[in-house]
């Protein structure tokens, strides 16, 4: 945000600050690690709020749990902005000095009065007039989220309410005030870092906007950089569905099960004239593949780094060799340049790093492995051998006169999801993840133990009740693109009318079948988060259709 | 609820209403209140933190099923989960920490029979012999209206064989009585009515008395009577002097404290004086549970009020915010009598802003260690803490903590009173002051004497009676089961601390107990053996494993196999002594050591 990508504090802000706005994002179960940072600063005495259509795991944890509607956050948001212009607790001394766009924000959020906020979020008004000013008159705070926030058709819409909350507050840019996407890996962070998404280059640098920097790499690989965006994972699928992309090479993911409406994802890897997958299991994506490229494991079985959430580069170290025939991805891809006519030799994973931080000096120049190693890793930026790393970013826009350019306020309004419950698909699917499964399972679903749940849907008593299903029953899940047979189990912390389900089992239920292939135009995620249902007992139709019975 | 779903099973009205009755209606869905409400769809402020807030009244919940229903079923204590946002299996763990909760059906009406030592030299066998032959325990043959149970030391030795009878229901009735016969005991089982023994009277002149002056002689139920004896005088005059100069009087006292560790209460409070951090705290322990002590009992039956002035002085020359009392769970009449005067003081004003609350214990000896009692009071398996950080540091909810026994504060307001010179005149040079000791076992009339430090055994045995015409002594349990026997031939002894630490034995809480003749003393070690194994927490290995191996060999040594099983005690005691985080496990092995080395009890050890 504001040009970089990443959160903006460190774990021991988390610890430290007064208020935190926890908002899609249920990280007592899906990022364990960093809510243990939460549980300090609860410990401490912070207070925290959690935003989520579920009352979840991480709520139990909260002082206040506001249960908005799905798709209600930007509603939500801007309520909460109106009722702190209102209370004259906008900051108007950072306002002025660090961002631009207020006006029209101001003038933007005004019709979201509380009666409007109550109506489209559910969220009983006093609670949100109460958060909002709570949040405004904190000393430090936070707002945290993750793909509560993201997976919706207007994710970057979402994302920029939230960041206009903290504009508006001050809240960003000192220590134990930020906004913070949670990492759902060890390294999610360092993908973007080193260039894996399709409009910058490795260290944020933008590849349609900055000139210089395209120049300057260009230079040093030998190549003109053309300005020009690449696609992103739904673009590709939908180029892949018109032959406009007819080749594909994945590395370590599994599109065919963790995309939405899996159908068509799996239609689109079967019509690929080459597909190639470099993996450590052979996923169902791999299935589809006309070549498997064994991989060593990185984390264990090769050298690199990672980046933590709070934007710390830390070294990995081999622990152990990989499995006879199983190759470093390094000598992969080095040995697929040389058969491309690009002979790189046999780069250690040090040479690529330095080769990085020459790439993007502002972003990692001091980060030597030597440092990283004596340092117990660096948070970025960090641009010479003398520079400590930053705890915090954008301090700049607190300096007087602001460094560099202003934070801009976003002028984002409401916008439901696609699909709503109608008279045929009454319910809303809402998905997500449980804390002992992970995405699709390729690291998570392959231990045969007994401890293993498997899928469910979640249901609430009350309309288990009137379905009259018990808990453990068989259900069929029938949306407008597919339909999948899988155990109810009954959730007092879902309200009537929503159902949760998780992508976590997608051999046994393709819950992915179900949700539909809408994504936000500008990050690419598909809307995971809301789709419209039918559920019923299932007949033993159903079953015998889906192998259960015969 | 937090981690683990508790079974589906529901709270009955029954114990719904002694919950809440407790912590109030729940507000929400989202703290055990019934679905439906929209707005609890969409928003929650309980049922989370708030409710977490309230973990300390985990126990009080627990003990309020208890003695509404006579037990905890899976119901209520998931619906005590609900209201305060504990994982069951969290909840569960606490549940079966404590000996006075049942975590299976029990009948409402239970008669908990004392078969420990000070009991047992006084026919606590035959007691419960009889009772097994007329009254089996358990039955699984029909649904049970009552049944009897034995139970470790009530802290009722004076008045032994000794019982304590409880009656759950909308009234629960508890009573702790004295002098029981298997008669008695069948009448109650049967529904007869319990009632609570008569006061104690102290044979000794009020003109020997400090502590003891009033029990038995002023109306405890009775504010006026206190101040008419002079109470709320020291509490006044401390207020006068201000807390510097209170301090300065209990540090030039050189008072210790009662409990067993003897460590100086002015440095105690000091310590927790200076400390930055608020809001600081006072645990009064009353959790007297070591076997043969029941002078804390008879202090707070006999005269509450007293304890209530010493807590509002030491709140006031500490700087605690707040007061608890944690009373042991067996001990109904005291927490009645203490309640009272709370309530009482309170009303009239006597204890400024100071509020004390009472706490009562499940049933285990262990809360009486310093630290265990905070984990207690928070709602937690009664298990101490490793030290430092010290109590005064961090001590109840981590924060800054004295803690101080019953008697050690009934101290207090004579020093305030009489000035430090005048206290420490009585006693020796380094134990001043009197001391209540505990006379139980065979003596002619058992109970608390109170005598100034460096009084000889004899002459303390002597006050009581002496043993039986015609019986011979046999041996002195000093300092309760965590102490040491003293044979016949040392009743010369000075109970002083400093004399009894060379003499290498120790006051303890106060424990003289005589054992004459007629007593089966290795029945009376092995009964030792098995409390503390009974009681070990469970926490640190050398004490949970080191109490059994114990219990074993000395069960092996009645079958013969001398000589090994007396090598292996020593070893395991010395790993229990080295290696165990608190006192229990530290001293599990002392009686049985000077049992062995002392009295000789299995022949000549040269070891």
């Amino acid at each position: 945000m504001f040009g970089a990508g990443g959160g903006t504090s460190s774990y021991r802000e988390v610890e430290e600050t007064d208020v935190v706005l926890l908002w899609g994002s249920n990280a007592r179960d899906a990022h364990p690690i960093w809510f243990h940072h939460l549980l300090k600063g609860i410990r401490n005495g912070s207070r925290l709020y959690v935003i989520d259509p579920r009352r979840t795991s991480s709520a139990e944890w909260a002082d206040v749990w506001m249960g908005l509607n799905v798709g209600s956050d930007i509603a939500l948001a801007n309520t909460m902005a109106r009722e702190i212009i209102h209370a004259g607790l906008a900051h108007e001394q950072f306002i002025a000095n660090g961002t631009t766009g207020f006006e029209a924000y101001r003038e933007a959020v005004e019709s979201y009065t509380l009666e409007f906020g109550e109506r489209a979020t559910g969220v009983p008004g006093d609670a949100i007039r109460e958060a909002a000013l709570t949040y405004a008159r904190a000393d430090k705070a936070m707002v945290c989220w993750t793909l509560g926030i993201t997976e919706h058709h207007n994710a970057v819409d979402n994302v920029l309410a939230l960041i206009n909350l903290a504009l508006l507050t001050g809240h960003v840019g000192r220590w134990g005030s930020g906004c913070n996407p949670l990492r759902g890996q060890n390294n999610v962070q360092g993908g973007g870092d080193m260039g894996a998404i399709p409009n910058k280059l490795p260290g944020f640098q933008d590849i349609e906007e900055d000139h210089a920097a395209r120049a300057r790499i260009g230079a040093l690989w030998g190549t003109t950089i053309q300005p020009r965006c690449g696609l992103n994972l739904t673009q590709m699928l939908h180029a892949m569905a018109r032959r406009d992309l007819t080749a594909l090479f994945v590395i370590g993911e599994n599109p065919a099960q963790s995309d939405a409406d899996a159908h068509h994802v799996e239609d689109a890897l079967a019509g690929l004239d080459h597909l190639v997958v470099q993996e450590i299991f052979l996923t169902r994506t791999a299935e589809f593949a006309h070549v498997v490229l064994p991989a060593a494991a990185t984390w264990c079985e090769g050298e690199g780094t990672v980046t933590n959430s709070e934007r710390r580069v830390q070294r990995v170290r081999k622990a152990t060799e990989p499995p006879a025939g199983a190759k470093d991805e390094l000598w992969i891809i080095s040995q697929l340049a040389k058969r491309l006519g690009h002979d790189w030799g046999t780069p250690t994973a040090e040479d690529v790093w330095n080769e990085f931080r020459v790439v993007a000096p502002h972003f990692a120049g001091g980060m030597s492995y030597a440092r990283l190693e004596a340092l117990g890793g660096i948070q970025w930026p960090c641009p010479d051998e003398s520079h400590p790393g930053e705890t915090f970013l954008h301090a700049r826009l607190w300096q007087v006169p602001c460094g560099g350019r202003p934070a801009p306020f976003s002028v984002v309004h409401h916008d439901p999801p696609v699909e709503s419950p109608d008279a045929e698909f009454p319910m809303l699917l809402t998905t997500g993840r449980r804390l002992e499964s992970y995405n699709t399972g390729v690291q998570s679903g392959r231990y045969d133990s007994p401890l293993h749940s498997g899928e469910a849907l979640d249901i609430s008593p009350e309309d288990a009740a009137r379905l009259g299903v018990e808990s453990g029953e068989t259900v069929s899940v029938v949306s407008r693109r597919g339909c999948v047979i899988v155990p109810a189990r009954i959730d007092p912390s879902l309200r009537a009318g929503m159902v949760f389900m998780t992508l976590h089992f997608p051999d046994e239920v393709a819950t992915n079948r179900l949700t539909i292939d809408v994504s936000d135009p500008k990050s690419g995620t598909a809307e995971f988060k809301a789709c419209a249902v039918r559920v019923e007992r299932a007949t033993r139709h159903d079953l015998a259709a889906e192998g259960v019975v015969s | 609820m937090l981690d683990i779903k508790a079974v589906e099973a529901e709270p009955t009205s029954e114990e719904r209403g002694a919950i809440d009755a407790l912590l109030g209606a729940p507000q929400s869905s989202w703290d055990g209140g019934p679905r439906g409400n929209p707005r609890d769809a969409h928003v929650a402020t309980v049922g989370g933190r708030e409710s977490r807030a309230r973990r300390h009244l985990l126990l009080p919940a627990l003990r309020a099923l208890q003695s509404r229903v006579g037990w905890i079923s899976q119901g209520g204590l998931g619906y005590i989960c609900d209201r305060l946002n504990v994982p069951p299996a969290d909840a569960w763990g606490v549940a079966t920490f404590y000996a006075l909760l049942a975590t299976s059906p029990r009948p409402k009406r239970v008669v908990h029979v004392c078969d420990d030592i000070a009991c047992k030299c006084k026919g606590a066998d035959a007691l419960t012999a009889a009772l097994e032959r007329s009254a089996p325990r358990t039955s699984n043959l029909e649904p049970r209206t009552s049944l009897w149970m034995r139970s470790p030391c009530l802290g009722m030795c004076d008045r032994a064989p000794a019982a304590l009878v409880t009656i759950a229901g909308e009234h629960p009735r508890e009573h702790l009585i004295g002098d029981v016969s298997p008669e008695r005991v069948r009448e109650i089982l049967d529904g007869g009515a319990a009632d609570d023994p008569a006061p104690v009277v102290p044979r000794q002149p009020v003109s020997d008395l400090r502590l003891l002056r009033r029990v038995g002689r002023v109306d405890p139920a009775s504010l006026e009577a206190y101040r008419a004896s002079g109470g709320f005088a020291a509490l006044e005059k401390a207020r006068t002097m201000g807390p510097e100069a209170v301090i300065a009087e209990v540090t030039a006292s050189r008072l210790m404290g009662r409990g067993g560790a003897a460590f100086p209460t002015g440095r105690k409070w000091d310590a927790v004086r200076n400390e930055p951090s608020t809001p600081r705290y006072l645990v009064c322990n009353a959790d007297e549970s070591e076997p043969g002590t029941f002078k804390d009992r008879v202090l707070m039956d006999g005269d509450p009020f007293s304890i209530v002035e010493a807590m509002a002085i030491a709140a006031f020359a500490t700087g605690c915010e707040k007061g608890f009392i944690y009373i042991r769970g067996e001990y109904p009449l005291a927490a009645a009598r203490l309640q009272h005067a709370i309530e009482a003081s309170r009303a009239a004003n006597l204890t400024g802003g100071f509020e004390i609350e009472i706490r009562r214990g499940g049933g285990a000896y262990i809360c009486g260690e310093e630290t265990a009692i905070f984990e207690s009071i928070e709602g937690r398996r009664g298990e101490p803490r490793n030290k430092p950080p010290f109590p005064v540091h961090a001590g109840l909810f981590g924060q800054p903590t004295v803690v101080n026994n019953v008697e050690t504060l009934a101290n207090v307001p004579h020093i305030v009173l009489d000035g430090s010179r005048a206290f420490a005149a009585v006693g020796s040079a380094q134990s001043t002051g009197t001391r209540l000791f505990c006379l139980s076992g065979n003596v002619a009339f058992p109970g608390v004497y109170e005598a100034p430090f460096g009084v000889t055994l004899g002459a303390l045995i002597e006050m009581a009676g002496g043993v039986a015409p015609g019986r011979a002594l046999r041996a002195v349990l000093l300092g309760g089961a965590a102490g040491t026997f003293v044979r016949p031939d040392e009743l010369d002894l000075k109970l002083t601390h400093e004399d009894t630490r060379a003499a290498g034995t120790t006051l303890g809480s106060g424990v003289v107990m005589v054992v004459d003749d007629t007593v089966d003393l290795r029945a009376l070690v092995l009964r030792i053996a098995a409390f503390f194994r009974d009681e070990s927490c469970g926490q640190c290995v050398p004490c949970r494993v080191g109490t059994i191996r114990q219990e074993e060999a000395l069960q092996r040594i009645a079958n013969g196999n001398l000589a090994t099983q007396l090598a292996l005690l020593d070893d395991v005691g010395a790993a229990m002594k080295d290696a165990s985080i608190c006192g229990l496990g530290q001293t599990a092995y002392s009686a049985i050591e000077s049992a062995i080395k002392r009295l000789h009890l299995y022949g000549s050890v040269s070891r």
